[in-house]
């Protein structure tokens, strides 16, 4: 993906802040790719070669840990990111209808960012709530009993207002109140 | 040596008093406990506890409200327990804000407990039943989850109010030799899969001659549909650490770590802040409760890998290399971490630890069989009524697991199989029900224990779907050291893909049982060992449903879409209903001359959105295979 403008000088000074942090050594490898991906959402191969050079390692050895590990992504995210759980209880109750609800949606597929950079949307293994499956992680907003319906429901909430999660939430409970 | 005992006993009294003066005493004191652990926060516990707050301040009441973690009824989130002077503590399910308000303005300020809306009490009473008056309370027996959601996972005197650190205490008194023979005696078996015995394990490290070595604690759960590890974590983080203190203590090694995903912020911000509170008091760090012992931990976030699970990848994964598992032997208690003897442990397997040096050998070995003491935990989920964490004695049968403790399936519908052991386990059938739960029968009957995942299903699941869900997951995460693990597992998944869209052919079964084979024999680590185990049950306990899929080209469950359609049966839908129109996403419902619905079969994704939406008075919306069976009933119909 091509830089914007400025994001280059972004990089540069956030990594070489994330570098000053640690000693360079390859144990602290991951630690500091986690960090990268903290303050920037993902990954750049920007970021990748920097860190290659002080760690003098092949660049190509930064890059096989960041694919080999999922955490780590090569893309920015959008500014919401959607997490479709796909976990056992989640796929058995229906947790691919959800993330293919979303697709339709968004026309993007699983692991991609919208054009203009709002959502993207990634599968997960597994959240940890299994008890309300199916489960979509927007932002760091857990949604549980998720429905084809529902995701209209998230998506019109941010096109609505910016305070998206917030306003969602009560929604969802003024929802659950009308079906009782 | 006794001297060195009593000398650590008064440093820990002192510690435990000055706890028991801080904590507020439940005597004089109303508490709500709200549990927010990911599964309550999912369900909304962070919006109760503002609401409690709120109403608490604004009618100036003295009581508190304090976070726990999750007391494992997952069913019932967002859970509080209000424990009230002169009352016993009671449990309340599906609490609300209206619920919250109600509660504190008639039982926190009033003196009505509000029954109707109570789950359980926690304590016995003469007003309203325990866990122990339902079966499922009845079948557990909690040990390592007994404290979760009852005490505040981020304060540290509450976990030592109830003897924590106790343990670590006792353990400091003895030699580390006699605390490996301890856990040796024991006979606990590793939690994390293999069942491995711990305290040979902690022999061979503590034996090695490298003075420097290394304890972790494997809290890498990336099995979906499991999440034993988290909630502990999240629930009572303190426990973990002491064990990993012992185990640091009885192996000679001074470092130790917490190897957790990333994907558990919560859970990782529950340690970090325990990690702290116990450096505070001295029980981690420098010089240990004045033993001269010095322990400390760190944390090691995982970065989403399966496969790391496996202690080999998981080592190479800390050192900084892809997580690829290793050669055994040498073992990790050998040849580990940077080189040094290693020990690595389940969450649940230290969690265990404490409670065996604080209550006894023979205590913990009156719990459970004889070759698998303890209890065995697992997180219940699927089409069961009651679903959450569980914690049973080891020997207990599959069916209690489901029917008692479970409640039995969801909707009156019928049990098909359980899943037992996630992407490494098998499907068991209804004849299977009554193994009981160890782990040596389950090996038998072709699943693993593993780390605890647990998933019933019922009629509706399909099972060559859930064969080739699990091979998806365990193809994907394949770290692709090994061909047969890399290659063949993709093979598989191809042909299950096929059986699933109706492509499937006769020699397709033969195929899958060979390629089977070859993935066990040809792979290094347990990701691959056992990866063709979903595949393998589900051909040996469900043959007839491939049979369908390939012959028929239908699916007896109704679930793969490719082999199914929707259908709106005319003489029930009704003109005056039009619930399913709103309810499709891509507006494949339309309405006939005569008013009734009809599905365009070109539009329709099969969303499963309509039979939900349909009143249940009509129920008019059915699912029917093969996908053909439309054209049919049309004509029938007409």
């Amino acid at each position: 993906m091509e830089l914007l403008e400025g994001e280059k000088e972004v990089i540069k000074t956030q990594v070489s802040e994330i570098l000053g942090q640690h000693s360079h050594h390859c144990e602290n490898l991951v630690p500091m790719l986690q960090e990268v991906q903290n303050k920037l959402g993902y990954v750049p191969e920007l970021a990748m070669e920097k860190i290659a050079d002080a760690l003098e390692v092949p660049a190509i050895s930064v890059y096989s840990i960041v694919t080999f590990y999922n955490q780590l992504r090569l893309n920015p995210p959008g500014d919401h990111q959607i997490k479709v759980c796909l976990g056992t209880a989640c796929h058995m109750i229906g947790g691919q209808i959800i993330l293919n609800s979303f697709e339709r949606r968004l026309e993007i597929e699983e692991g991609e960012t919208t054009l203009d950079r709002k959502f993207s949307l990634e599968r997960v293994a597994c959240v940890g709530c299994c008890a309300i499956a199916p489960v979509v992680v927007v932002d760091d907003y857990v949604d549980g009993k998720v429905t084809p319906t529902r995701v209209d429901g998230i998506l019109l909430s941010f096109e609505n207002n910016s305070n998206g999660v917030k306003k969602e939430q009560e929604q969802k409970q003024g929802e659950g109140k009308n079906n009782e | 040596m006794s001297d060195k005992k009593l000398q650590v006993e008064k440093k820990y009294l002192d510690i435990k008093t000055k706890a028991e003066e801080i904590i507020p005493l439940k005597e004089d004191k109303t508490v709500v406990m709200v549990g927010t652990a990911t599964c309550g926060k999912a369900a909304g516990a962070i919006d109760v506890r503002e609401a409690f707050k709120e109403e608490i301040k604004k009618r100036e009441l003295n009581a508190e409200v304090v976070e726990v973690g999750c007391i494992g009824h997952c069913y019932a989130e967002p859970l509080i327990v209000i424990s009230k002077p002169g009352f016993p503590s009671l449990c309340y399910g599906n609490v609300d804000e209206g619920l919250s308000k109600m509660l504190v303005e008639n039982y926190l300020e009033g003196d009505d407990p509000c029954y109707e809306f109570a789950l359980v009490a926690l304590e016995p009473n003469e007003e309203f039943p325990t866990f122990t008056d339902f079966p499922r309370g009845a079948y557990e027996g909690k040990i390592i989850l007994e404290q979760c959601g009852l005490i505040d996972p981020e304060d540290i005197n509450q976990y030592i109010s109830v003897d924590g650190y106790h343990a670590l205490v006792n353990a400091l008194g003895m030699e580390p030799g006699e605390v490996i023979e301890t856990i040796k005696e024991s006979k606990l078996r590793g939690r994390g899969g293999a069942g491995f015995p711990t305290g040979k394990k902690w022999e061979f490290c503590a034996n090695a001659k490298d003075p420097v070595k290394y304890v972790i604690c494997n809290a890498d759960e990336g099995d979906p549909g499991a999440f034993m590890d988290r909630s502990i974590l999240e629930s009572n983080p303190h426990q973990v650490i002491e064990g990993l203190i012992i185990c640091g203590y009885a192996v000679g090694a001074s470092d130790g770590f917490i190897y957790v995903r990333s994907e558990y912020p919560q859970a990782v911000r529950r340690i970090n802040a325990a990690l702290e509170q116990a450096r505070e008091i001295g029980l981690l760090g420098e010089n240990i409760l004045d033993t001269g012992f010095n322990f400390d931990i760190e944390v090691f976030l995982g970065s989403g890998a399966f496969v790391c699970g496996e202690e080999t990848a998981l080592i190479n994964s800390m050192e900084g290399k892809t997580g690829m598992p290793r050669h055994r032997p040498p073992y990790p208690a050998e040849v580990g971490f940077r080189g040094n003897p290693t020990i690595i442990n389940n969450v649940k397997t230290l969690s265990y630890v404490p409670h065996i040096l604080l209550k006894g050998v023979d205590w913990f070995k009156g719990i459970g069989t004889p070759d698998s003491p303890g209890t065995a935990v697992f997180a219940l989920v699927g089409k069961v009524e009651n679903t959450g964490l569980v914690e049973v004695p080891m020997g207990t049968t599959l069916r209690s697991l489901v029917y008692d403790v479970g409640g039995g399936i969801r909707n009156e519908k019928e049990f098909k199989a359980v899943q037992i052991g996630g992407p490494s386990g098998g499907c068991l059938p209804e004849s299977a029900l009554d193994l009981p739960i160890d782990f040596d029968s389950l090996q038998e009957a072709g699943a693993i224990m593993g780390s605890g995942g647990l998933v019933v299903l019922d009629e509706n699941d399909c099972m060559v779907e859930i064969a080739r869900f699990f091979l998806d997951f365990t193809q994907k995460e394949s770290c692709g050291k090994c061909t047969f693990c890399r290659l063949g597992t993709k093979h598989m998944l191809d042909i299950l893909k096929e059986i699933t869209i109706g492509q499937g052919e006769k020699k397709h079964l033969a195929i899958l049982g060979e390629l089977a084979l070859d993935i066990q024999n040809g792979s290094l680590c347990g990701l691959g060992k056992t990866a063709p185990n979903p595949v393998l049950t589900t051909l040996r306990y469900f043959m007839d449903e491939y049979e369908e899929h390939i012959q028929g080209r239908r699916c007896p469950a109704l679930m793969c879409p490719e082999l199914i359609n929707f259908y709106i049966v005319p003489k029930k839908c009704s003109k005056l209903c039009s619930a399913c129109v709103g309810s499709c996403p891509v507006e494949a419902i339309y309405t006939r001359e005569d008013g009734l619905k009809a599905i365009d079969l070109e539009k329709c994704v099969k969303c499963n959105s309509c039979p939900a939406a349909c009143p249940p008075e009509y129920d008019a919306i059915i699912k029917v295979s093969p996908p053909e069976r439309v054209e049919e009933l049309e004509k029938e119909n007409a």
